[in-house]
């Protein structure tokens, strides 16, 4: 029996739900050819959702539908993050769809569909609601993409990631399976507590593989990464936006009510995996980045290093090396999504930005967003005083504690031959001549969105305690 | 008067945010812009010297204190404080910054206000970097100074600026990378970030060294030491002049004052392990480099290999103490090496600065740096060919200039640990004086070279301005050090006693 303690648990997602499907009808009798009521529509969902979760912050981690959802503070804390992403990726994309002629409301409902398969991901607590979420989130991102039926990459790219992604759920699927066989529940802490009498029992590491595999896919490790650099190339800039911020978040969840909230017991055995991962994640990531000339493709790249580092955070096994991650993750989005709209900004009609080459001098035809893209690049780099820095300096120092500094060392080996590719984009940017002067063309709400997106990073940079302190007391809470 | 006002701060923070005003002053009303960068680093400069003024010269302990939570959850803090090795260092930066941005005044001719706001800002950030007493908030200031110095050499450097700049900054990248792991590694065995605490952790003598060549990747690079040096030439001849004064004046004093500031007293018994390494890695840049220098056709690459050289005391200095220590049981010598290195990074940071300014003042005329391009300037630039003159004896260490207390000292402190090291850092005294000299008598003497020089301006009041500053501070710790000596002692005493001890009571 389903108790209304535990309908109101679910509010947001059910709120999220009925707004997302009123305005899928809403937008089917708008006549705008700019899709405002749709558009300004979801905004306010986003904003509405975020309050309504913030207002059932749940002051201990509870529990609905037979354990099988969880609301905790990382759970809150991921979907606030989620919410103010998604707010300036549909800032972006209007701007981008606009400019570009093809705006469709269906854009906007498929990213709120996607951001209720990130928040039932977020709070999964069995391995169905895991898959649930997982695959409300993959087919909006698949139809996403697809959305630009005449671009033929576009339309390689959904196919690749959809057959791709089919195949990584086929596995967590039948990792799950197994991991079900073994100890005969689907929920997750059943299973924790199962593992320990039956730890010996090989079928239980032979399903971890299977569910690692589906996880590295989803975030994009080596060697599960083939998908990420023609994804990322080939989808319309808004959607490779979409894709490469607030999804990240849903998938470091993904990977902590998993390996850790589930298969704790393992993590003799995960660690030693995520450990050839994040190497090679970040060797293959780096080095490969650096021959790029498409800087989306350059991006997506960058992307895998990143997770590599997030996957430090992750293997060092404690409550902090997860804040570690989690910060880690939040503050990639922020830089993700700056760096894409950035490419956004610089695009108009009839022409993507998306070559390095198009960053030609930049500081000359426009000097405050070139110095908002010299913050976005030196944070992903890792460079004091922006925030990406202290992601690094957080997941390091995690390594480090765990007794593994030989791969701090590793890590930040890799993370100088980083810099290179980064600081070639301020090169062109700054020390290049442009190759036309011709004005950026953007609204005043895209102008100021990103003013703040990179301003943000020097100002979290400067002033990180506090969002260090909430990843570190959410994470410690729930442990 | 002052004692209650947060300079530090001031000096950290009013430079950033004066840059910043001048950035947003913008190109459009240059004069203004000049005059508005020019105001605020000649305060910043008056208000170092309260530094020196309020300064206790009887303690070693950390002045001028400041102390606020930044990071609580991790222990990070924003914890200022300066002793006798930060305070000379920190008026040297706002010093050789008041004439930097005097001397952009003609000669830079694009986007000036981003010219003088990246110098504001940068020495804003090297003052943090004198008086950080955290280790994160130290590195945050450490790397956050490559920025800067990014943009200066790769936007207002010369043709091979882009290949330069890179170097530069994926050098110093390295280097400091491994310094955070140390730190992190620290960290993990201490639960601070305090310096003064992680200087008496104990520590095994296998996490020392792995420590050690953490830091010494770091503060090698930036001095730079010999093998790690080859970025300072390429960097140095394609910095714009204001960019070449403050990489050999104050850049390269950070390497030496990280030196003294964590490997010397956070890995004691480390130090004394490699220190013979240090020692032979010192006298190679020492004599070495002096013959690299000798056949140098560029005057910039010139005069940077000429640092190279010079910072090859700073270090042989550092190192030398424990050998002179083991030879005579007394802690003066080493003492006095410490002086000694001390003094040279300071009368380095004038000497080298005012050579580079010479080199520029030229090069705007003539617009080159090659040696051969030049002679006879003496004829047509009298006044010049008579500071240069000034300054090229004081980097070949002559008697009563600066220069020749530095060397003198170290020279003097190293024959109590052995001859040999004496007698090979004494070959600078030659070797300097050659490849300085020699360079000094193609430019400047013999007949007129070309139509070119013939046509030169001798200074104008600006330039005569600037080098008559630096020519005064050149002879005036050269005829009187005592200052310096004074406010260092205590600092230094304490510190050599302090690496004696060993930290391996493990």
């Amino acid at each position: 029996m389903i108790s209304k303690a535990e309908i109101l648990i679910l509010t947001p997602e059910i709120f999220m739900l009925t707004m997302a499907s009123m305005i899928l009808i809403v937008d089917t009798f708008s006549q705008d050819p700019l899709r405002k009521v749709t558009y300004y529509l979801t905004q306010l969902t986003l904003v509405l959702t975020a309050v309504l979760v913030f207002r059932f912050w749940p002051e201990q981690t509870v529990y609905a539908f037979g354990n099988s959802f969880i609301s905790d503070g990382m759970s809150v804390v991921l979907k606030i993050g989620v919410f103010v992403i998604g707010l300036f990726v549909f800032l972006y994309s209007h701007e981008y769809l606009k400019e570009h002629g093809w705006l469709k409301g269906e854009y906007f409902v498929l990213g709120l569909f996607a951001i209720l398969g990130m928040m039932i991901l977020i709070s999964a607590y069995s391995l169905l609601t895991v898959y649930l979420g997982l695959e409300l989130l993959s087919l909006s991102l698949y139809a996403m993409i697809a959305m630009h039926r005449e671009s033929t990459a576009a339309s390689e790219a959904a196919m690749k990631f959809f057959v791709l992604g089919a195949i990584a759920s086929g596995m967590l699927l039948y990792g799950m399976s197994m991991i079900y066989g073994v100890t005969g529940s689907l929920e997750l802490a059943t299973i924790a507590t199962n593992i320990e009498s039956d730890a010996d029992n090989p079928l239980l590491v032979f399903g971890l593989v299977f569910i690692l595999v589906g996880i590295a896919f989803k975030l994009g490790a080596v060697p599960f990464h083939m998908w990420v650099p023609d994804v990322y190339q080939g989808s319309p800039t808004c959607v490779t936006l979409f894709i490469a911020s607030a999804p990240k978040l849903a998938a470091f969840a993904m990977a902590m009510r998993l390996l850790v909230d589930g298969l704790q017991p393992l993590v003799d055995d995960w660690q030693g995996m995520l450990i050839i991962l994040a190497v090679l994640s970040m060797a293959i990531g780096n080095i490969v980045a650096i021959s790029q000339t498409n800087i989306k493709r350059m991006l997506a790249y960058s992307t895998i290093a990143h997770v590599g580092f997030l996957l430090l955070g992750l293997l060092s096994g404690t409550p902090s090396g997860y804040a570690g991650s989690m910060f880690y993750i939040i503050t990639y989005a922020l830089m993700s999504m700056g760096a894409f709209g950035m490419v956004i900004l610089l695009g108009r009609k009839g022409f993507e930005a998306d070559e390095l080459a198009h960053f030609k001098g930049l500081s000359e035809r426009s000097p405050w967003f070139a110095f908002i893209m010299l913050i976005l690049m030196f944070s992903m780099a890792g460079v004091p005083p922006f925030l990406g820095f202290w992601g690094k300096w957080f997941v390091l120092k995690e390594v480090v504690d765990a007794g593994f500094v030989w791969l701090a060392a590793t890590a930040v080996f890799f993370s100088i031959i980083g810099a290179y590719y980064y600081i070639r984009v301020i090169k062109l940017m700054y020390f290049d001549k442009a190759d036309s002067m011709t004005a950026i063309k953007a609204s005043k709400q895209m102008r100021f969105a990103l003013s703040v997106n990179g301003l943000a990073l020097l100002i979290l940079g400067l002033m990180p305690g506090g969002l260090l302190a909430i990843c570190v007391s959410v994470l410690s809470m729930s442990a | 008067m002052f004692a209650e006002l947060p300079i530090l701060s001031l000096l950290i923070w009013g430079p950033v945010v004066g840059g910043i005003w001048v950035l947003y002053a913008g190109d459009r009303q240059e004069e203004t812009v000049k005059t508005l960068a020019l105001i605020i680093s000649v305060v910043i400069f008056l208000l170092s010297t309260l530094l020196y003024k309020d300064f206790n010269i009887n303690t070693h302990e950390m002045q001028f204190v400041e102390f606020a939570y930044w990071i609580e959850t991790f222990n990070i803090n924003y914890h200022l404080g300066v002793d006798g090795i930060a305070m000379p260092l920190i008026i040297l930066t706002t010093f050789m910054t008041v004439l930097v941005i005097l001397a952009a005044w003609e000669v830079i001719e694009k986007r000036i206000s981003q010219y003088l706001a990246a110098f504001l800002i940068m020495e804003g950030l090297m003052n943090g970097v004198f008086s950080s007493m955290d280790a994160m908030l130290f590195y945050v200031f450490w790397e956050a100074m490559l920025i800067p110095m990014f943009l200066i050499i790769g936007i207002w450097g010369g043709p091979r600026r882009v290949y330069a700049t890179i170097k530069f900054f994926l050098y110093t990248f390295l280097g400091s990378v491994f310094m955070l792991v140390a730190f992190l590694y620290l960290y993990s065995q201490s639960g601070t970030f305090n310096i003064a605490e992680l200087q008496l952790l104990p520590l095994g003598l296998d996490a020392q060294k792995l420590i050690f060549i953490a830091f010494l990747l770091a503060f090698a690079v930036k001095i730079p030491m010999w093998p790690v040096h080859t970025w300072l030439p390429d960097a140095h001849v394609e910095a714009p002049t204001g960019g070449s004064v403050i990489l050999a004046a104050i850049l390269l004093k950070l390497g030496g004052y990280g030196f003294l500031r964590f490997s010397l007293p956070i890995t004691p018994d480390a130090s004394m392990y490699f220190d013979t390494m240090m020692i032979v890695l010192s006298l190679i840049a020492i004599a070495y480099i002096g013959f690299v220098a000798l056949v140098q056709q560029d005057m910039k690459k010139l005069i940077a290999y000429s640092s190279i050289s010079h910072m090859g005391f700073v270090t042989l200095g550092f190192f030398v103490g424990f050998s002179i220590y083991a030879a005579t049981g007394s802690t003066e010598g080493g003492v006095f090496a410490l002086e000694g290195s001390m003094i040279q990074m300071i009368s380095h940071g004038f000497i080298s600065g005012a050579l580079f300014f010479c080199v520029g003042v030229m090069y705007d005329r003539v617009h080159s740096r090659e040696i051969k391009d030049y002679g006879g300037v003496v004829n047509t630039m009298p006044h010049f060919a008579a500071f240069m003159m000034l300054f090229a004896l004081a980097n070949s260490g002559l008697p009563g200039t600066s220069g020749f207390v530095g060397e003198f000292v170290v020279i003097l402190s190293s024959y109590q640990a052995s001859f040999w090291i004496a007698f090979l850092a004494a070959s600078t005294l030659v070797l300097g004086a050659a490849y300085t000299l020699w360079m000094y008598k193609r430019v400047i003497f013999g007949d007129v070279a070309n139509d070119k020089i013939a046509e030169l301006k001798d200074i104008n009041q600006r330039e005569t301005f600037i080098l008559s500053a630096l020519a005064i501070a050149v002879l005036f710790f050269g005829l009187y050090p005592a200052p310096l000596f004074d406010a260092m002692h205590p600092t230094l005493e304490h510190l050599f006693e302090q690496i004696l001890q060993t930290k391996t009571y493990l």
